[in-house]
C-alpha cells in the first residue's frame, strides 16, 4: 500500500483489507508515522533494537586537531574536532584518512522492533527513533519479520510511506502487487504519476485506488484516464465519507460501520483484488 | 529567517499552510519535499531556472585496478562489490563519500558525476519560489535538499518539508530558525505529531502548532498543546469547499474566510518567532 502523496488513506484501507482478508500479517513500514497498532489491543512477543546507522566517534586522546577529516568529509559533519550527528553518514572516510587512528565507526541504534501479536494477526512494526535515517533497510527487516509469521497462503499487507525514496524502493521490490491509493487532487494526481512511474521501473504489478473521488471527479476521471492509458487497473473508487474520520477517532475499521458509503466500497474493490489475486494464481 | 514548516503524518496540509501562508506574510517559497514537490501547482511561479543536482560516483581504471577488494570492504553501503574479474558499482547506493578511493592503493578510483534531480528557481510576483525534484527511482532525497537549501533567498523564507521525522527532515531543519508544525484533529494527527514535537525540541528551535481541518470534534492536540506548553498558531476549520479549491489547485486564501484566518495566524507568528 503506497500512495506517493501522504494522507491519502493508506492505513484506513490498509486496515480494512486486512480485516476483509481475515488471515493476515501485517507490516507496518510507515515507520515515520506508524499507526496501524494503534488500532490493536496487541501483545508484543518480541522486541528488538534496530542498529540501522553507524557515526563517526573521534577520540580525543588521540586527536592531535590537523583538521584533515573536516576536509575529507563530503557531508560538512565535522567542526572543530566534534561530529554533528544529524549530518554524519557514516561513510568512514575519515577513520581512513585520519593520520592518527583517531577516529572510528559507532553502530547507532535508530529502532526499537516490534513483533506484536494481536486478536487479528501479527503486527511487524517498528518505533523510530526521531531524527535517525528512514533507511530501506530497516524496512527490509520489517518485510522479513513478517514473512516469518506467514506462508503462501497468508497475505502480507504492507503499509507503506509516503514519497518515492528510500523506504518506498524498499517497500515495493520484491513485492507481487502495489496498490497506490490516490485522491482526486492536482498534487494527489502529480504525485500519483510519480509513483506510478516508481512502479512500472522496478516491473511489480500495479493496481489504483481513488479515494475520496468526488472531492473532485473531474480530476478523479483524470486519474482514471491517465491508468487506462498506462494499463493500471482502477480497482476501487471510495467516495469522501465523514465516518472515516469517525473510524480513526474511535480506532475501530471502517469495515465494522455498516451503513457506511466507504465501507462498502473497500468491500466492493476487495471483491476486486481477490479476482485479481486468483487470476495472478492461476 | 527561515521557517521549517513539518507535520509528522503526511497529507495534514503542510503545503497548504506554506504556499497560503507565504502569499499573506510575503516570504519566499522553498518545497524541500522533493520526493513530492506540490507547492508550485498553488503559487505556479513563472522564469523558472533550473539547476541539476549531480552526485559523485566513482569510476574504476581498470588498467590500475588489481581486483584487491579494498574499496568494495570499506563501502559501508555496499555499493562496490568485487567479482573475479572486476569491480561492480552499484551507483544509487553509493553516497559519493570517497571512503573507496582513500583505500585505493593503487589510485585506480577516479569520480564520475550523474544527475539524480533539479532545483528549480522562479518568481510568483515579488517572492521567490524554489522547490527540487527528485528523479523517479532514485533512492535518496538528501543531497537534493541540501542543494535546494544551500542558497536560501533573503528575507523570510517559508520551507515546506517532506512528511516524517527522518533524514529528509532532518537536513532540512538544519537551516530552520523556528518551526510550524501541521496537524489534524485525528488520532493519527496526535500520535504523529508528538515525533515532530520530539523532533524539533531535539533542534532547540521555537515551534508552534496549526491545527488543520478542524471539525470541532475533539480538543485532543489542544488538550495536548497545553500539557505540553505548545503555543497554538491557529485553527484552520474544514470546510468541503476548501477541500474542493485545493484540489482544483487554487490557494484557499482566495475564500475569505480563510484570509482571515491565515492573517491570524501571521499575526499570532511574530509573537512566538523572534522576528524583525
Amino acid at each position: 500500500m503506497i500512495s506517493g502523496k501522504g494522507g491519502t488513506g493508506k492505513t484506513t484501507i490498509a486496515l480494512a483489507l486486512s480485516e476483509l482478508a481475515k488471515d493476515t500479517v501485517k507490516a507496518d513500514c510507515d515507520v515515520d508515522a506508524p499507526n496501524l497498532y494503534l488500532f490493536y489491543d496487541g501483545r508484543d512477543i518480541k522486541k528488538e533494537y534496530f542498529y540501522g546507522e553507524k557515526k563517526a566517534v573521534i577520540d580525543k586522546k588521540f586527536c592531535t586537531d590537523c583538521k584533515e577529516c573536516e576536509i575529507v568529509c563530503q557531508f560538512d559533519a565535522i567542526k572543530d574536532g566534534t561530529v554533528n550527528s544529524f549530518k554524519c553518514e557514516g561513510c568512514g572516510a575519515c577513520t581512513l584518512f585520519c593520520p592518527e587512528k583517531a577516529i572510528h565507526l559507532k553502530e547507532e541504534k535508530t529502532a526499537d522492533v516490534y513483533i506484536t501479536q494481536t486478536n487479528k494477526g501479527i503486527i511487524s512494526r517498528a518505533q523510530m527513533e526521531v531524527g535517525s535515517e528512514g533507511s530501506g533497510k530497516l524496512i527490509t527487516q520489517l518485510r522479513s519479520n513478517a514473512r516469518k509469521f506467514s506462508d503462501e497462503n497468508i497475505l502480507i499487507i504492507i503499509d507503506g510511506s509516503p514519497g518515492i525514496g528510500c523506504p518506498v524502493i524498499s517497500s515495493i521490490t520484491g513485492s507481487d502487487a502495489v496498490l497506490i491509493v490516490t485522491e482526486p487532487t492536482q498534487s494527489g494526481l502529480e504525485d500519483f504519476m510519480r509513483v506510478m512511474d516508481l512502479c512500472r521501473h522496478f516491473g511489480v504489478l500495479t493496481l489504483a485506488c481513488i479515494n475520496k473521488y468526488d472531492i473532485n471527479e473531474k480530476v478523479a476521471g483524470e486519474i482514471e484516464g491517465f491508468c487506462r492509458e498506462n494499463d493500471v487497473y482502477v480497482i476501487g473508487k471510495i467516495p469522501y465519507d465523514d465516518t472515516v474520520m469517525k473510524s480513526i477517532n474511535e480506532l475501530k475499521p471502517i469495515v465494522y460501520y455498516e451503513d457506511s458509503k466507504a465501507n462498502n466500497a473497500i468491500r466492493k474493490m476487495w471483491d476486486n483484488i481477490q479476482e485479481h489475486i486468483n487470476r495472478l494464481n492461476q | 529567517m527561515n521557517i521549517a514548516i513539518l507535520s509528522g503524518k503526511g497529507g495534514t496540509g503542510k503545503t497548504t499552510v506554506s504556499t497560503n501562508l507565504s502569499t499573506i506574510i510575503g516570504a519566499n517559497y522553498i518545497d524541500c519535499d522533493v520526493e513530492e514537490p506540490n507547492g508550485f501547482i498553488f503559487l505556479n511561479p513563472s522564469q523558472i531556472k533550473r539547476e541539476e543536482v549531480k552526485v559523485n560516483y566513482p569510476v574504476v581504471d581498470s588498467s590500475r585496478c588489481t581486483l584487491c577488494g579494498d574499496c568494495a570492504k570499506v563501502c559501508q553501503f555496499n555499493a562496490l562489490v568485487r567479482t573475479k574479474k572486476e569491480i561492480i558499482l552499484f551507483e544509487k547506493l553509493c553516497h559519493g563519500c570517497s571512503a573507496c578511493s582513500i583505500a585505493c592503493k593503487h589510485s585506480a578510483l577516479t569520480f564520475g558525476k550523474r544527475t539524480i534531480g533539479i532545483v528549480e528557481e522562479g518568481k510568483c510576483g515579488n517572492l521567490i519560489c524554489k522547490r527540487g525534484v527528485l528523479n523517479v527511482g532514485e533512492p535518496m532525497a538528501v543531497p537534493v535538499i541540501k542543494k535546494l537549501l544551500k542558497n536560501l533567498p533573503q528575507g523570510t523564507n517559508l520551507i515546506d518539508c517532506a512528511p516524517g521525522t527522518s533524514c529528509n527532515v532532518v537536513n532540512s531543519l538544519q537551516y530552520a530558525d523556528g518551526a510550524i508544525l501541521v496537524t489534524e484533529p485525528s488520532a493519527f494527527g496526535l500520535h504523529d505529531l508528538k515525533m515532530a514535537v520530539q523532533l524539533v525540541r531535539n533542534f532547540n528551535l521555537p515551534f508552534g502548532v496549526i491545527i488543520n481541518k478542524y471539525n470541532a470534534e475533539n480538543e485532543r492536540i489542544q488538550k495536548y498543546c497545553e500539557q505540553e506548553d505548545i503555543n497554538i498558531l491557529g485553527i484552520i476549520p474544514y470546510r468541503r469547499e476548501a477541500a474542493k479549491v485545493y484540489s482544483l489547485g487554487k490557494m484557499i486564501v482566495e475564500m475569505s474566510e480563510y484570509k482571515e484566518i491565515f492573517e491570524e495566524i501571521a499575526k499570532r507568528l511574530r509573537e512566538v518567532f523572534p522576528w524583525n
